[in-house]
């Protein structure tokens, strides 16, 4: 019992990053509202940058300018680069997935997918 | 006379180009120019290709250090017989579709955006081939975002109201199976730390049989798989192509399944492994029955469209399924055949689309029962549509026999044999639901707009025919496809590592 | 010119004048007059090559090469040789036949059926001359499609759904069975090269040479082997021309030599002998003989009669080979040139009354032979030659047969022919019988009124197939001598003659021998 809740609280960020993965997924998969599926989009790409920032933070590591010290310990500087680009990846997805949502508000006149459908299906 | 150091930069440009001619068309926002800009660029991308492919079956592998940036530090470009006949497919296609674009997109899009199609349309191609050339597996996610995103505007472009809703579900799914890929990679990245595919490969080794290892190639696999369309992830694809215009469809449909399947091929040959991924661990009974599955569930759903492009989009749901099995027999000759198949279909799948956006610039959609009578009053139109339509089928002298004849050797060589009668068996769903078109655009008489339809202007007809003769001509003649084919096979079974 | 050239050339004009038909789709005149010179050319040029496959010689062309093991290539061997004069003389016929049916019932969209003819005919002269058995595949599944427009070629309901039935059973078997077939030779002898004495000797376990007879018997769709008869009925839907050459001749017989060849080229006969799990064959074929003729007994309709009829025949072929005695071998191929001739002057005949009399029933023909007495001879002699009564060609093929049946003991075989026999008189002599002996209705007159014969290119088209029927059987030197190179083709490998064969005259004589002994044979047996 120990072994598993300390295996948790060691691991907690992991945890955390499955959490949010699951929890957005689900989201994306459970909401009939198009503006909320892309919450969860949003939720379970952020999970994703946790994946990655998580590990590369060095208990007692600096950022990673050189520095005189001889026994500095750094951080590894790539995900958090990646990261980066992944956010910007991920805010284009979503300004693109909203600016289509208010398309289809506007042709459609709702944002509900079951509405929607129901129209396409009269046609 | 090209000076040696504008050669040795082809691997950059190859993508710097669309990215560059993109923005331009988009700060010019001309629609003529425009479309002389994306038809320089695009006839620019073959040629580039041509030459990369020619000095890697000469030399051998194309590197290139982005930003001068050693690898594994820096991004790698990379060129091998597999992404160099990738390179070609794509960009001949971007290429042939570009004169085809000019009327059809005059036709189909609203006059202010057609400068914003071209930026997309150059946008996805860079895109592509970036997916295509990159040696570095974080650089892949941003190329496959690139060319998502401008996949799902090209989409939304479409004229019927249900390409908006198509986008979005595009939109959704497609984001999903990038996020699935990234993830893959992050695993990856946590147990190898590094990002080139080489340098990957060969650390890999070390942690093979570590759980995070397993999850990536999971997480890779599907995310990939949803990106390809195999069966049961295919639901985005049948409402995206059919809604998309007629350009974006001819070009996505022959283009961007095909590296999402190349970027499996990479992962599971070159990066874990052959032995690994086919022979530790049940890939190929997965992959096999989802191919199966694929082949029989999406033709028989095929039948029984209404919409001739949606039928066709269910088709390439099916053809998917016969690369995967390609993959899933994980022999030299399987393998072979799926990848000969990915040529194969680009060029069918290409003429066939392109058919239809020619009887969609007449009739003004794609529905049976409007084309009724249609192959009398455009038959040089039909004629290609029903060319390579034989070629989906699998008729010998064209290219869907050779990938059939590989896939069905490879399936009796792995003692399969009941496998080679799935194979040959589900074509037959093909004569069926090409032949239902056939019916009724050559053997019924026309009717309304149909009846005045003429076949479309010359800039139109060509592509369509080249890609419909090129169905004929590397149907008799396999020896360049197949071989290449056989080669990139062979290339992936030897792995990366050295 | 060289023989490659005249092969070149037998593949091209077809294909050639198909082109160029269309361009003279505004003059009716000229576009016929393309269609004749076209098949003229076409008979010029096989009857050069039959001249130098008598010599000893064995034109080839090519291979190409498609990919690793598939190539194509052409290679004139004598069961093709026959083939391709049976093909190429009848079209010429046929296309005289064509021009006074088409017009005589004013038939809609000529032009595309002249155009998809002299495709077919090209696709034909592929299968005949193929060296391998993709290439045979590959105009194989050009024939079925190119025809398929001519099955629908009415464009109704009735003629869609035949069309259908044709596409999928023809496309259906070749694709689901033949293909593998084609794949698993392919895989186990590396080669797919029509090879004398076979490719599969040793490659193969006699199970696995069962599975792949079963896989080309019912693959080859086009021969017609009972289940997958369907398409051939269906096929009538067709005008009689289309039915005449292409599903009397040109496809089905392209069925049976797929089969024959195979039996020969690719198993080799000593082969399927000694496997001895292939005499299933003898018992579908057997059993399609005399199923089709039974069925034949009781259609009304004239060409569906003839259609029932010609499955049977075809399974005259398919027994031949399954007999797997080399004599029997050459009933086979005489039976292929021997039915070819009689049963196109049939269907040529059912044309002439229809274009005549606008009848299609064999129960409105009654009293029909005195008005149309040219048709109803060569009607009648086409009718005895596939009884088998001499001196008629049918006779030949059957006889060889039976000689074969004999040797290997098949008693099966021989019943069959024999019950068969009846059976074919049974469904065919009493049209002869009515047309001539019996009153005309006058309902009947009423229908189509008063009329004479067909025009007279029908007339001249079925006066030179019903005289070809008996010819055939007159004079049979060149076709049995060809037939017999096949069954000894070992000796005349890659175009080297075979000396003896050249310096012994006999070769020939003897072979007449047998065909003129067995004449007075049956003359005493009756």
């Amino acid at each position: 019992m120990n072994g598993l809740v300390s295996s948790i609280l060691e691991h907690y960020n992991q945890w955390v990053t499955i959490f949010l993965m699951v929890a957005g997924l689900y989201v994306v998969v459970a909401r009939g509202n198009m503006v909320k599926k892309l919450v969860g989009l949003s939720v379970f790409q952020t999970s994703v940058y946790l994946l990655y920032i998580s590990p590369g933070k060095i208990l007692g590591g600096t950022a990673p300018i050189l520095i005189d010290d001889p026994n500095a310990v750094y951080s590894n500087p790539l995900p958090h680069v990646l990261i980066l680009t992944a956010i910007v990846v991920g805010l284009a997805t979503i300004a693109l997935g909203l600016g289509l949502v208010v398309r289809i508000n506007e042709v459609y006149g709702t944002v509900e997918e079951d509405e929607i459908f129901e129209r396409s299906d009269d046609e | 006379m090209i000076s040696t150091q504008l050669l040795d930069q082809l691997p950059a440009l190859q993508v710097c180009l669309p990215l560059a001619g993109a923005a331009l068309c988009a700060l010019i926002d001309r629609r003529y120019i425009a479309w002389v800009l994306t038809t320089l660029i695009s006839f620019a991308m073959p040629v580039i290709a041509v030459m990369m492919l020619i000095q890697v079956m000469t030399v051998g592998p194309i590197s290139y250090a982005f930003g001068g940036w050693e690898p594994p530090f820096g991004i790698e470009y990379r060129v091998d017989v597999v992404n160099g006949f990738l390179l070609v497919l794509i960009s001949v296609m971007g290429a042939i579709i570009m004169p085809y674009a000019l009327r059809s997109v005059a036709a189909e899009i609203a006059r202010n955006k057609q400068a914003w199609f071209y930026c997309m349309y150059l946008l996805c191609l860079a895109g592509l081939l970036g997916m295509a050339i990159t040696a570095d597996a974080f650089n892949a996610f941003v190329f496959m975002e690139i060319s998502s995103l401008s996949m799902y505007v090209l989409i939304a472009l479409g004229r019927d109201k249900r390409a908006l809703v198509a986008a979005y579900q595009y939109l959704i799914l497609g984001t999903i199976g990038a996020t699935l890929y990234v993830i893959g990679v992050g695993l990856l990245f946590a147990m190898t730390g590094t990002l080139n595919f080489g340098d990957m490969a060969e650390r890999i080794v070390a942690v093979e049989q570590s759980r995070p290892v397993l999850a990536a190639l999971a997480f890779i696999t599907v995310g990939m798989c949803l990106k390809l369309a195999l069966f049961p992830l295919h639901v985005w694809l049948p409402n995206a192509y059919t809604g998309a215009p007629s350009v974006a469809t001819a070009f996505i449909a022959s283009t961007a399944t095909k590296v999402a399947v190349y970027l499996l091929l990479r992962f599971y040959f070159s990066i874990f492994g052959a032995a690994f991924v086919f022979e530790d661990l049940p890939v190929t009974p997965i992959l096999l029955v989802m191919s199966v599955a694929a082949m029989f569930a999406a033709s028989i759903v095929a039948i029984f469209q209404g919409n001739v492009k949606r039928m066709l989009a269910y088709s390439s749901v099916a053809q998917m399924g016969y690369i995967t099995l390609g993959i899933a027999l994980a022999t030299p000759i399987g393998l072979t055949g799926g990848i000969v198949h990915l040529f194969n279909h680009a060029l069918m799948k290409g003429a066939l689309f392109m058919a239809l956006g020619c009887v969609a610039l007449r009739i003004g959609g794609c529905r049976l029962d409007a084309m009724a009578g249609i192959g009398r009053r455009m038959p040089i139109t039909m004629a290609a549509f029903v060319i390579a339509g034989l070629s989906l089928i699998g008729v010998p002298g064209t290219v869907g026999f050779v990938s059939k004849w590989y896939l069905a050797l490879g399936a009796i060589e792995a003692g399969w044999w009941w496998l080679a009668f799935l194979i040959v068996g589900s074509s037959l769903l093909a004569v069926v639901y090409i032949g239902r078109v056939v019916e009724v655009a050559w053997f019924r008489a026309p009717t309304g707009t149909a009846a005045e339809a003429t076949d479309p202007p010359l800039s139109m007809l060509i592509p369509t025919w080249i890609l419909a003769a090129a169905c004929i001509a590397f149907g008799l003649d396999a020896g360049f496809t197949a071989g290449v084919a056989a080669e990139a096979a062979d290339a992936l079974f030897a792995g990366l590592r050295q | 010119m060289t023989s490659s050239d005249l092969i070149l050339y037998a593949l091209a004009i077809p294909f050639v004048t198909a082109i160029l038909i269309p361009l003279a789709h505004r003059v009716p005149n000229l576009r016929e007059a393309i269609t004749l010179v076209g098949a003229g050319g076409l008979f010029v040029t096989v009857m050069m090559i039959l001249g130098r496959v008598l010599a000893g010689e064995r034109p080839s062309l090519g291979p190409v090469e498609v990919m690793p093991r598939l190539e194509i290539g052409f290679n004139v061997e004598p069961l093709g040789m026959i083939f391709a004069c049976v093909a190429s003389t009848l079209w010429v016929i046929n296309s005289i036949y064509s021009i006074g049916y088409m017009r005589g019932n004013n038939e809609p969209r000529q032009t595309s059926f002249y155009v998809c003819f002299g495709v077919s005919l090209g696709a034909t002269m592929g299968i005949a001359f193929s060296a391998n058995l993709f290439t045979l595949f590959l105009f194989y599944e050009l024939l079925t499609l190119v025809t398929y427009p001519l099955v629908t070629h009415k464009g109704n309901e009735n003629a869609m759904k035949a069309g259908r039935v044709y596409l999928m059973l023809l496309i259906g078997t070749s694709m689901l069975l033949l293909l593998p077939a084609i794949v698993w030779t392919g895989f186990l002898a590396g080669t797919l090269d029509f090879t004398p004495g076979g490719i599969l000797a040793g490659n193969a376990s006699p199970a696995l040479i069962g599975v792949l007879a079963f896989l080309f018997v019912y693959g080859i769709g086009k021969a017609a082997v009972m289940p997958v008869h369907f398409w051939l009925p269906a096929a009538m839907v067709a005008p009689t021309p289309v039915s005449a050459l292409l599903h009397a001749v040109a496809v089905v017989k392209a069925g049976v030599f797929t089969v024959t060849k195979v039996v020969v080229y690719i198993f080799g006969i000593d082969v399927l002998a000694s496997a001895g799990t292939v005499d299933w064959m003898l018992w579908v074929s057997g059993g399609t003989i005399l199923l089709a003729s039974l069925v034949a007994l009781r259609q009304d309709n004239l060409k569906r009669r003839l259609a029932f009829s010609t499955v049977s025949q075809l399974s005259y072929v398919v027994m031949a080979a399954a007999i797997l005695a080399p004599i029997s071998l050459v009933g086979a191929a005489v039976h292929i040139a021997a039915h070819a001739v009689s049963k196109i002057t049939l269907f040529f005949a059912a044309g002439s009354v229809y274009t005549a009399a606008h009848v299609t029933e064999i129960s409105q023909m009654k009293g029909i032979g005195r008005r149309m007495p040219w048709t109803m001879v060569a009607f009648a002699i086409g009718a005895l030659s596939m009884i088998g009564v001499p001196p008629t060609a049918g006779f030949l093929g059957k006889w060889f047969i039976l000689q074969g049946a004999y040797e290997t003991e098949k008693w099966i075989a021989v019943g069959v022919v024999i019950l068969s026999t009846g059976l074919n008189a049974a469904y065919f002599l009493p049209i002869v019988f009515s047309a001539f002996f019996e009153k005309e209705r006058p309902e009947h007159v009423g229908e189509h009124g008063d009329h004479g014969e067909a025009p007279l290119p029908i007339v001249i088209a079925l006066t030179l197939t019903a005289i070809g029927t008996v010819a055939l059987f007159l004079f049979p030197d060149t076709l049995v001598f060809l037939a017999q190179s096949m069954v000894d083709g070992g000796a005349m490998v890659e175009g080297v003659p075979d000396p003896d064969m050249l310096a012994d005259p006999g070769g020939v004589g003897s072979d007449t021998a047998v065909g003129t002994e067995a004449a007075p044979a049956e003359e005493e047996a009756q």
